[in-house]
């Protein structure tokens, strides 16, 4: 009943706003979605203490009803309880509340709120099904489902063309992932003759090493579910590859950017590997994927975020990076590793874009960074918050300690577990997380000295404004603002018309706040013992599965001085850099923009992925459908089918019978002996 | 009630109501209006009746039920009809969706007791399609809604209606005649059209073949599958809105019925032997259409072509033959009727209002018509295979039946999720979201109450068999798992014969 209630009670919130929001109002939808999710929040804490400290060994699977069943093919709607559903669950809905209860605040100006707060319960309640999945097509359900919610409030301000076409963008790429999972679930099946869990899981130890004639080759047969399988994982975590929807994404409210696209959402292609561990970890050369996919993505990532001038797409590039890390946790067998890691992520990330949109929202909807500055003053809170935010995000602590803020905590044990490994691709992983931490260290003080520190770069009634240095900023950076080339709200800058005094966001947004930065400073160090610590057997129990032979826990803790102290002393390089080229010496970044214009464009650009894309995928999709239609279906099958042979047979009958063509009885006869000689070409021509 | 069973009530129903409305002739409003009444309230009969024949039926049964029987030419050829698992909710889609479709056709003005007649003998026709068990009764019904359907088309059609007709026409007429010839020949083996008796008579391999080929043609036609689509997009631009529903939702599924209650379990050997040709079919039905589905400019077109796309999943599910193909096949027809029916009375909503089905001359309608815009999304989404809506179940189950026969074809037909879902939510945004612009959509209205009436069922059956589909899997189960188990006894027999 517990878990029914943590499950449901955000669809009857979806179900009230959804169908009678508008009737009964704006506030009352605000208040039942968000009342709903803070009791739901309530018990996922209950339920929490009760699994991930409690006694019982095994997932526990609370019936909900029967969805299909054909032949062997049996999908239930169940909840399957267990220490990661319950972490899961509480990640998402202590999140979602608190992005719920931040949207009053942010989204008060909205029209449209019962729409937006039914959209925000939908996309928790398919979240929650997707974590409580006891099979792989509810998973599969849940996966799409937050896919849907995702596709709507990217598109939520459906007036605005670019958040249209990055709603539509992220559907599809999406379901590019969702091609992978489908076919893995079909492989699984066939496998197996299942697709629930439990039977799927104990069938895999028997299936380890045997081949299966799939695609016209034999291949190990779970080596080839999983990489289906890690497809979708990389379509829904926005990995090397299918990461171009993410930043997009931003163009959704920020609030939704915090819950969906930080937090929750793409975190579920880490919850889905650690869920299936079962699988992966008869699959050595999958992990080696997935380690690679993620040190690539975390790198990759990380340098994009280096240039950007978005202060939203800064933090989501920050996000896709972040993952990248979850993953080689996976990957290089750490499965606890990863979920701590999106655990402490999901508050300190949501605490950054939450912060961001407060500040976003001091702004009066300007989020370029380069008009922002000096803000330390004006929003001191928010600030303050933003820096907390910023420190767990760049891994702060005391080395060899584990004293630290949550970021230091999760992610530099997953960079001391890349170091441990010895699984292919490890050595790569390692290099890769260790300069991306460098790198997010730099980006992630920069926004905070672009925004917080220097010049005002706003308009605004401040005396000592002066027209001139907003005009040379934009004229600085005006050659390259080619990537921020997307839409912004009504109020645009450089308009001192419209210019106001940046001001503090109302309780109800800070407080998320408040509550999110307490996450960040304490969940490491307060959860590091279940997750990754001593306290390992006791609260995961037989949710993640760990091989005979994979040791990486202990193994990382005998990891070299040096390797531990690595991440640390890349964050300070990075910080330092940032300081001197942000706060020492302003001009720095332009003069190595410009001495290096290929290299920035190139990072500017996002690497022309999306460049790439539409010339490799989207122009030519176009291109053949219109092949296809014009030349395939209209000349070459009306040609030489029905238009072709009612020509020709028109022509014989105008010649022989000499009537005026018009009547119905033409066609009528051309039609009849087209027929007849079709006919007898198939029967007799055409076949043999 | 005169020695005809339930059945042929459903028959009669239709053509009592036709024959109302030929008595009350008369074009002053009154009378017109009385015609749609009538029409309406008949086809509502009709549909109640075929509930009290689902209540009679029993589901757990393999075979025909509600059989009835009366000699007709000769002792060879007679008047017989019956149900199963397979054809039942055939049935009960064709009486669902007729009230719906008439319901949806204020806009016809002209000709209005003609129209009303055509629809009601082509329901008759349409239900006969479901319910003949014999062969000769069946061809005449699979023909004979030609007829109406033709003269929809062609009478209340659009600009280009006699060219969409007789294109129409002439493919439909082309896989007629091949079938007529398989059946005489097959009359000439079987010394009967009984079809309860043809599904247990073993027809020689060689020949089975030829057949095969013959029904094959007027199937695939009907389907229709590539590439003998073409009829299928101008049929539908050209057609008044209902005939769009009625084509999508009802006669597309008679190629597929046809494949279950013929094709695959009288032929199963030449079902084995082409099932490769199905498959490449199949496949290229779906990349080939999706991909012209996302360049079209006629928003008809578009959803003719995503149909094109879906039933190829049908047909490569049904030549699976495996349990999870076939059924899943048959879902996907029931929820394609419903989904796809749906997107052609959406299209009719902003057409009846507009008079234009270019995608360009709309945009951003979500502004003046919200619910129009819900219940579109819904069927977007359905038509997208999202699960939670019907679409999911039958693609869902109709790849992973194929996969595990041939996993390069489950694998090709899969990307067909995410074309759909470009084309579909392509089409969706350049119609409903963005800015109003054009000032004559400024005072567009939203859904009125009678077209809210007219989706509601439809929505709520969209949601319902997505999230819990059973019924409809149920009904067909024990056939289908008797057609799968007759089809490896068959199979199974030729291959021990071979070695």
């Amino acid at each position: 009943m517990l878990y029914d209630l943590i499950v449901f009670l955000p669809l009857v919130g979806f179900l009230i706003a959804g169908l009678v929001g508008n009737q009964i109002g704006a506030r009352p939808s605000e208040i039942v979605t968000t009342s709903l999710l803070g009791l739901a929040c309530v018990l996922a804490w209950i339920g929490f203490v009760q699994v991930g400290l409690g006694q019982t060994d095994h997932a526990f699977v609370v019936p909900v009803a029967n969805w299909f069943t054909s032949g062997k093919m049996a999908a239930a709607w169940a909840l399957r309880i267990d220490t990661l559903t319950v972490v899961m669950l509480v990640v998402v809905t202590t999140v979602s509340f608190l992005v719920h209860l931040y949207s009053i605040g942010y989204m008060h100006e909205d029209p449209s709120r019962p729409r937006f707060f039914a959209y925000l319960s939908m996309f928790t309640f398919a979240m929650l099904t997707l974590v409580t999945a006891d099979n792989l097509v509810q998973m599969f359900f849940g996966w799409e489902g937050v896919g849907l919610a995702s596709y709507l409030l990217i598109g939520f301000w459906y007036e605005r063309p670019a958040a249209n076409a990055a709603a539509i963008k992220a559907f599809v790429v999406n379901r590019v992932g969702d091609f992978g999972f489908a076919l893995g679930i079909f492989l699984v099946f066939a496998l197996t003759g299942s697709v629930s869990f439990d039977a799927v899981f104990g069938a895999a130890p028997n299936l380890a090493g045997k081949t299966i004639h799939v695609f016209g080759g034999n291949f190990d047969a779970l080596t080839v579910a999983c990489l289906l399988l890690f497809m979708g994982a990389m379509g829904k975590s926005a990995q090397f590859l299918l990461h171009t929807w993410l930043p997009d994404a931003m163009e959704g409210p920020t609030p939704v950017s915090a819950l969906i696209h930080a937090a929750t959402m793409v975190t579920a292609g880490v919850f889905m590997v650690a869920r299936l561990s079962p699988l992966f970890e008869f699959a050595p050369v999958a992990l080696s994927v997935v380690t690679i996919v993620g040190a690539t993505t975390a790198f990759f990532a990380a340098t994009v975020g280096l240039v950007q001038n978005d202060i939203k797409r800064v933090v989501a590039y920050s996000t896709c990076s972040q993952l990248g890390y979850m993953f080689v946790g996976l990957g290089v067998g750490g499965y606890s590793l990863g979920i701590f890691h999106l655990f402490t992520h999901a508050f300190f990330k949501a605490l950054l874009f939450l912060g961001a949109g407060s500040v976003i929202h001091a702004m009066h909807h300007e989020q370029d960074m380069r008009n922002m500055g000096g803000l330390r003053k004006e929003i001191p809170f928010t600030f303050w918050m933003m820096v907390i935010g910023t420190l767990a995000l760049t891994g702060v602590g005391v080395p060899f300690t584990g004293i630290g803020f949550a970021g230091f905590v999760s992610k530099d044990a997953i960079i001391e577990a890349a170091f441990a490994s010895n699984r292919p691709g490890a050595v790569y992983a390692f290099l890769c997380v260790v300069v991306a931490a460098g790198f997010t260290a730099f980006y992630s003080w920069r926004l905070i000295f672009m925004t917080f520190f220097g010049e005002r770069h706003w308009s605004g009634p401040v005396p000592e404004y002066k027209e001139g240095e907003a005009g040379e900023v934009a004229g600085a950076t005006a050659g390259h603002s080619g990537g921020a080339g997307h839409s912004h709200a009504p109020e645009e800058h450089g308009d001192p018309s419209h210019g106001h005094a940046a001001h503090e966001s109302p309780m109800v947004m800070l407080i998320p706040l408040a509550v999110l930065a307490l996450g960040s400073v304490l969940a490491g160090v307060a959860f590091r013992y279940l997750f990754i610590g001593g306290g390992y057997e006791g609260f995961w129990k037989d949710a993640l599965f760990l091989a005979q032979n994979n040791h990486i826990l202990e193994n990382m803790e005998r990891a070299p001085w040096l390797v531990s102290a690595s991440p640390t002393l890349a964050m300070l390089i990075g910080v330092a850099i940032a300081y001197y080229m942000y706060i020492v010496a302003p001009e720095a970044p332009r003069r190595l923009a410009e001495s290096n214009p290929i290299l920035y464009r190139f990072l500017l650009n996002k690497w022309y992925f999306d460049e790439l894309y539409d010339l490799i995928f989207v122009r030519p999709a176009f291109w053949i459908g219109r092949l296809f239609w014009r030349g395939g279906d209209g000349f070459v099958i009306d040609g030489f089918g029905p238009d072709g042979v009612s020509a020709r047979v028109l022509d014989v009958t105008r010649n022989v019978v000499r009537l005026q063509s018009g009547y119905v009885y033409h066609y009528a006869f051309a039609m009849l002996i087209g027929v007849a000689a079709l006919a007898t070409w198939y029967l007799f021509g055409g076949i043999r | 009630m005169f020695g005809f069973g339930i059945l042929s009530g459903l028959l009669i129903l239709p053509l009592i109501g036709a024959a109302a409305i030929l008595v009350l002739r008369g074009d002053d409003p009154a009378t017109v209006n009385n015609i749609r009444w009538i029409a309406f309230w008949t086809t509502v009969a009709t549909f109640i009746l075929s509930l009290v024949a689902w209540y009679d039926f029993n589901p757990a049964e393999s075979g025909f039920q509600l059989v009835e029987q009366k000699t007709w030419f000769s002792s060879a050829i007679s008047y017989k009809l019956g149900v199963d698992g397979m054809s039942m909710p055939f049935v009960l889609l064709t009486t669902l969706l007729m009230p719906i479709s008439i319901a949806a056709s204020p806009s016809v003005e002209r000709r209005v007791a003609e129209y009303m007649v055509a629809f009601l003998v082509l329901e008759t026709l349409m239900i006969g399609v479901f319910v003949a068990l014999d062969l000769v009764l069946f061809y005449l019904f699979f023909e004979g809604g030609l007829i109406p359907m033709f003269l929809i088309i062609g009478v209340w059609g659009g600009k280009r209606r006699v060219y969409a007709a007789f294109k129409f026409f002439l493919y439909t007429m082309l896989g007629s005649l091949l079938m007529l010839l398989a059946i005489m020949a097959m009359y000439w083996t079987a010394k009967t059209t009984d079809i309860t008796v043809l599904l247990h008579t073993n027809f020689p391999a060689g020949m089975q073949k030829w057949l095969w080929l013959a029904f094959f043609a007027s199937f695939a036609v009907k389907m229709p599958m590539w590439p003998v689509h073409t009829w299928l997009p101008d049929a539908h631009v050209e057609a008044p809105t209902a005939g769009s529903v009625i084509l999508a939702a009802i006669l597309l599924k008679m190629g597929g019925y046809g494949f279950i209650r013929f094709s695959l379990p009288m032929f199963p050997d030449a079902s084995q032997f082409f099932a490769p040709l199905v498959y490449a079919l199949s496949v290229i039905a779906i990349i080939y259409t999706s991909l012209v589905a996302l360049v079209q400019e006629d928003m008809k077109k578009l959803i003719a072509y995503s149909s094109v796309a879906h039933m190829g999943f049908v047909t490569m599910g049904l030549f699976a033959m495996t349990p999870q193909g076939v059924q899943g096949a048959i879902f996907l027809m029931i929820s394609h009727g419903l989904v796809s029916g749906a997107l052609f009375l959406c299209v009719g909503v902003i057409y009846d209002r507009m008079h234009t089905r270019d995608i360009d001359a709309y945009g951003g309608l979500v502004q003046r018509m919200p619910l129009y815009a819900t219940a579109f999304m819904i069927f977007t989404l359905a038509n997208v295979g999202l699960p939670g809506t019907s679409g999911f179940i039958g693609e869902f189950l109709t790849l992973l039946g194929t996969f595990s026969v041939n996993s390069w074809v489950a694998l090709f037909a899969t990307t067909g999720v995410i074309l759909s879902a470009a084309y579909a939510l392509y089409l969706y945004r350049r119609i409903i979201f963005g800015v109003i612009e054009k000032p004559n959509l400024m005072a567009i209205a939203d859904l009125s109450a009678r077209e809210v009436v007219i989706f509601a069922p439809l929505v709520i059956l969209t949601i319902y068999y997505g999230v819990h589909p059973q019924p409809v899997i149920d009904a067909s189960a024990a056939s289908v798992d008797a057609l799968i188990k007759g089809l490896g006894q068959a199979l199974g027999a030729t291959k021990a014969a071979g070695l």
